[in-house]
């Protein structure tokens, strides 16, 4: 076999594990000190790594072509669409992580190391073309995502969400492992073209369905759609705030992909089998986002239970396992991945005159007098995320819905938009908050010159103008979703 | 017609006198609001004198493939003329009652004013399903921060009816649009107002879009947000409200429900007629005991508004007209009212009617100007409410006497609680020394009030500058409506006078309807 090509083909995974396995050497001889070089080495290396996956993103349509290493990896367009989101959020984690730690001294050289070991791990899950290796994909990057959680060593809270998410996540895999194994039990393969195959479009065995709704159920803990989502508001709220980032935007960009290829892949000839799951889930994930939000205070667990609720929103778009419904996904996580990008650096930005993070909703009060920036910021990402035009966050749900109608789901659609008002009450609470109520003055201190540049892209990119950008997006959605399908 | 954009040029310049007071002191701010809005009003004006009526039913349209799924497209007929005259015409009157009331936060305040400017008119303009969705749900954001930031006491709580009921009412309608886009494979407004959709269809698609319209109207009983936003809405806030956002739903009714469900606005009618006289009936009664002179207003609106639906859904010229005539009476004289109230509440700062009395004696400007306004709003002939309300009861009166007996009462009602607000606040003894020391109008006063005063009066006396440049739009709509339109009361009497004759031409428009 000539390995040549598959070995081109996965240059943005050979780029960063090498430049990880260096960087790793520079922090053990370098120490704690050299963390701030590494953290811009890391960046430097995600952003060769996205040049070197963006090629895909147009070409690669059509099956065989892109397969590397006897069809365990697929280098197609919807991978690079995915990457593509992943690295995005690896890389801001990285330049708002080390400002954060810094404060309390904790900022560590592995830290930036592990970001790049998850992002990896999130690139060949993404690219799995094979249960095994999407196991090892999944595995790599939860590992190091356990360790992020628990980041800040001295604070018990982030050392409980790391062991809450290493004992619920471990949970996940074992049922995700058992789901694989009796798949393959049940068609004698592991990768994604022999089950297809071996499925066909008849009526599923009694092992196989078992095995399919392990998957399935394995993958939505990783997605943290309902009812798998309890572990996400309390490690959100736990793990230091750059790490909350990372999770919100990166792993969940990850997962997503990964269900939809082994949904739309795998077991793409049996739509009828998991569509129902999928369906459940979504409004399950809606109904309980919302609801679940309504009576937080916490910020962090507000953006948590936000995050469960947009899952819900893309599911829908998966339940269609149409195209046009895949694309939609696509294009709604490149919006919410932004949406939670914006609003997870307000939080960032937020601590008090001792420098103690606020994250309490009633200590915004009156933000809009006194940080007007930083208000008027959260008040975009919070009417965005609610879905209400003319802000971007209305294209995402826009397509979703529209590929919902389009696949005849107009009663999933309708439950699903009106308990998107449900959601829309908890986000203008928190605009009500930071506009309408008595100044708290809490929050004091300003941010980094990097977080401002982050928050005016994000804004500009969620503010009406956002919609300048509609059909680039729906093309490259549109290509990724067409790979998926292996059209073209 | 002009070379230029004209439409999105009307959209672009409060946009960016947004942007310059948001970030401009108040002194500026309210200058840029002020330019801008009266910039908007010149272009409104040089709209309206190219306007050809009789001509082409959509003019001055414009189109830039500038999305996916949707597209920028513009144009108005005259029914939406008529209305963006009404817009620019109540801006410039709105900034200027803000000009001494607002005092915090002035820059943000007339940029939500200006970016309201942009989306009304962009609602009136739209030509596409979607871009008219995003412009109509857009106004949530500013309405939300004008009366939870300037409001009154109780603006919370108003905030959030506001919000959620309107928000409620249109998630509905965006999945009735995807599907008619889907249906129909355009999304293009003039197609679709051609465009057969099934019967099966026709009924959950009114239904969606009713309770996006129903809610925007209001009508009752979903009207309970409307008081609430009023009355802690901050006086330009509540013109606006009133003159403008309503009169969306109607626009609504006529833009969408009527023309592209006909078969289905007919047979939801009786529920459409049994909602609107319940209005008339019971919220001109809850007018009759308020203390609070905004709540009184505000109920009388959704009487009016009620009109304006029994006149719709009466399938017929005069039901139409009517209706587009009363929208465009109310917007001005509630709007009035609404200032009328702003000018005693600057001074005393209190909106119960008991605290006030006498002001004939001290401000007797002021208490002529009320007093028009009062009998605008009564329906007195001469002045423009008179002409709407006329020609929608006559037009209902065709379809079903008893709902045109009910809604007539609504005038007697109406008659009722507005003679009694004006006799308890100009009238009378001066009980309180602080409002018998109030100052009659002052300048700025006048510069809004008579501009209205003017308006009202032309509206009465010669309606036909306002009806001319809809009449083809409106018997187009006709025509649409004309397939579905129920049989009704005018036709069953002739019926029993010419006997057979008649019944061969009935069965004839029977089978016309299969």
């Amino acid at each position: 076999m000539n390995m040549l090509p598959s070995l081109l083909s996965i240059a943005a995974e050979e780029l960063i594990s090498s430049a990880t396995l260096v960087l790793l050497l520079w922090a053990a001889w370098g120490g704690d000190k050299a963390a701030r070089a590494i953290s811009i080495a890391a960046f430097a290396v995600l952003v060769a790594a996205a040049a070197l996956a963006m090629p895909a993103l147009a070409g690669g349509i059509g099956g065989h072509a892109t397969l590397a290493f006897d069809g365990h990896l697929k280098m197609d367009a919807f991978a690079a669409f995915a990457k593509l989101l992943i690295y995005l959020g690896a890389g801001v984690t990285l330049v708002i992580a080390p400002a954060f730690f810094d404060r309390s001294n904790e900022m560590r050289a592995e830290f930036p190391l592990l970001v790049l070991l998850a992002a990896l791990g999130m690139g060949i899950m993404v690219s799995a073309n094979d249960m095994l290796t999407l196991y090892i994909g999944l595995e790599l990057n939860s590992l190091a995502a356990y360790v992020l959680a628990a980041f800040l060593r001295s604070d018990g809270r982030s050392a409980e969400a790391g062991l809450k998410y290493f004992v619920l996540g471990s949970l996940a895999s074992g049922i995700l492992l058992y789901g694989i194994s009796l798949t393959y039990g049940f068609t004698g393969t592991t990768s994604f073209d022999g089950i297809r195959a071996a499925l066909g479009v008849g009526a599923l065995s009694i092992g196989a369905t078992f095995g399919m709704v392990f998957v399935l159920v394995g993958l939505g803990f990783k997605i943290s759609a309902a009812p798998f989502h309890m572990w996400t508001p309390d490690v959100y709220e736990g793990a230091p705030a750059p790490v909350t980032t990372f999770f919100a935007t990166a792993p969940k960009a990850a997962a997503l992909a990964l269900l939809m290829r082994v949904s739309l892949d795998a077991f793409g000839g049996q739509p009828g089998a998991w569509q129902q799951i999928v369906v459940f889930s979504a409004l399950l994930s809606v109904v309980i986002g919302a609801l679940g939000a309504i009576g937080q205070d916490n910020i962090k667990r507000l953006l948590a239970y936000s995050s469960i609720n947009n899952v819900g929103f893309m599911l829908i778009g998966l339940a269609t396992g149409t195209p046009a419904g895949a694309s939609a996904m696509l294009v709604y996580l490149a919006i919410y991945v932004v949406s939670s990008v914006a609003a997870f650096v307000v939080v960032l930005q937020m601590r008090d005159a001792q420098g103690a993070a606020v994250e309490s909703i009633a200590d915004l009060g009156g933000l809009s007098r006194t940080r007007p920036g930083l208000a008027a910021v959260l008040a975009v990402v919070m009417f965005s995320l609610a879905g209400i035009p003319p802000l971007f966050g209305f294209w995402a749900k826009f397509v979703i819905f529209q590929a919902a109608v389009q696949a005849h789901l107009v009663v999933l659609a309708g439950i699903a938009i009106a308990a998107s008002v449900i959601g829309a009450f908890y986000y203008i609470k928190v605009v009500k908050v930071m506009y309408f109520d008595d100044v708290a003055d809490k929050v004091r201190g300003g941010g980094t010159f990097a977080n401002t540049v982050l928050l005016a892209a994000s804004t500009l990119f969620l503010s009406p103008l956002g919609y300048l950008l509609t059909r680039w997006l729906g093309t490259l959605a549109g290509n990724a979703a067409a790979a998926l399908f292996r059209l073209g | 017609m002009t070379g230029l954009p004209l439409l999105s040029l009307m959209l672009l310049v409060p946009l960016v006198g947004a942007v310059i007071s948001l970030v401009s002191a108040r002194e500026t701010a309210r200058m840029v609001a002020l330019i801008a809005t009266l910039i908007d009003l010149a272009l409104g004006l040089v709209l309206w004198m190219h306007y050809d009526i009789g001509g082409a039913q959509w003019q001055f349209q414009e189109h830039a493939d500038l999305f996916t799924g949707f597209s920028w497209k513009l144009g108005i007929d005259g029914i939406a003329l008529t209305l963006i005259a009404l817009t620019v015409f109540l801006m410039p009157i709105c900034i200027g009652a803000s000009w001494n009331a607002i005092e915090k936060r002035a820059g943000e305040y007339y940029a939500a004013f200006l970016f309201m400017e942009t989306l009304m008119i962009g609602v009136f303009t739209a030509q596409d399903l979607f871009l008219f969705y995003i412009m109509f749900e857009a106004g949530l954001i500013p309405m939300y921060l004008i009366i939870g930031i300037w409001g009154g006491a109780e603006r919370i709580y108003a905030s959030y009816k506001f919000f959620l009921y309107t928000l409620l009412g249109s998630v509905l309608m965006l999945i009735a649009m995807f599907w008619m886009a889907n249906e129909a494979g355009t999304t293009d407004i003039p197609t679709l107002m051609q465009y057969d959709f099934p019967t099966s269809a026709q009924t959950w698609l009114f239904l969606a879009f009713f309770a996006s319209f129903a809610v925007k109207m209001p009508m009752w009983p979903v009207h309970t947000w409307l008081p609430d936003a009023h009355v802690q809405a901050p006086t330009a806030g509540s013109v606006i409200l009133a003159g403008v956002l309503l009169k969306m739903g109607g626009y609504g009714f006529i833009r969408f429900s009527l023309p592209m469900f006909p078969i289905a606005s007919a047979h939801f009618a009786p529920l459409v007629w049994g909602l609107s006289i319940a209005a008339v009936v019971i919220t001109s009664l809850i007018a009759l005991v308020q203390h609070d002179m905004k709540k009184l207003i505000a109920y009388s609106s959704v009487a009016h508004m009620a009109i304006v639906t029994v006149g719709l859904f009466a399938f017929n010229r005069q039901g139409l007209e009517g209706s587009m005539v009363v929208m465009l009476s109310h917007g001005l004289v509630a709007g009035a009212l609404f200032l009328a109230v702003g000018v005693i509440y600057d001074r005393l700062h209190t909106r119960e009617i008991a605290r006030y009395g006498g002001l004939a004696i001290n401000m007797p400007y002021y208490a002529l100007f009320f007093l028009l306004f009062t009998m605008a709003s009564i329906g007195l002939p001469g002045t423009s409410g008179f002409v709407g309300e006329f020609l929608s009861l006559l037009g209902i009166y065709q379809q079903s006497s008893l709902v045109a007996l009910i809604s007539t009462t609504g005038i007697i009602l109406g008659a009722a609680y507005m003679l009694y607000l004006y006799r308890r606040v100009v009238f009378g003894v001066q009980k309180h020394a602080d409002a018998a020391a109030m100052p009659d109008l002052d300048m700025r006063e006048w510069a809004m009030m008579a501009p209205m005063a003017v308006a009202v009066l032309w509206m009465g006396v010669y309606p036909e500058t306002f009806m001319a440049p809809m009449r083809k739009d409106i018997g187009t709509l006709e025509a649409r409506v004309a397939i579905a339109k129920p049989r009704g009361d005018a036709d069953v009497k002739t019926f029993a006078r010419n006997g057979a004759a008649t019944a061969v031409a009935l069965n004839l428009h029977a089978q016309g309807v299969k």
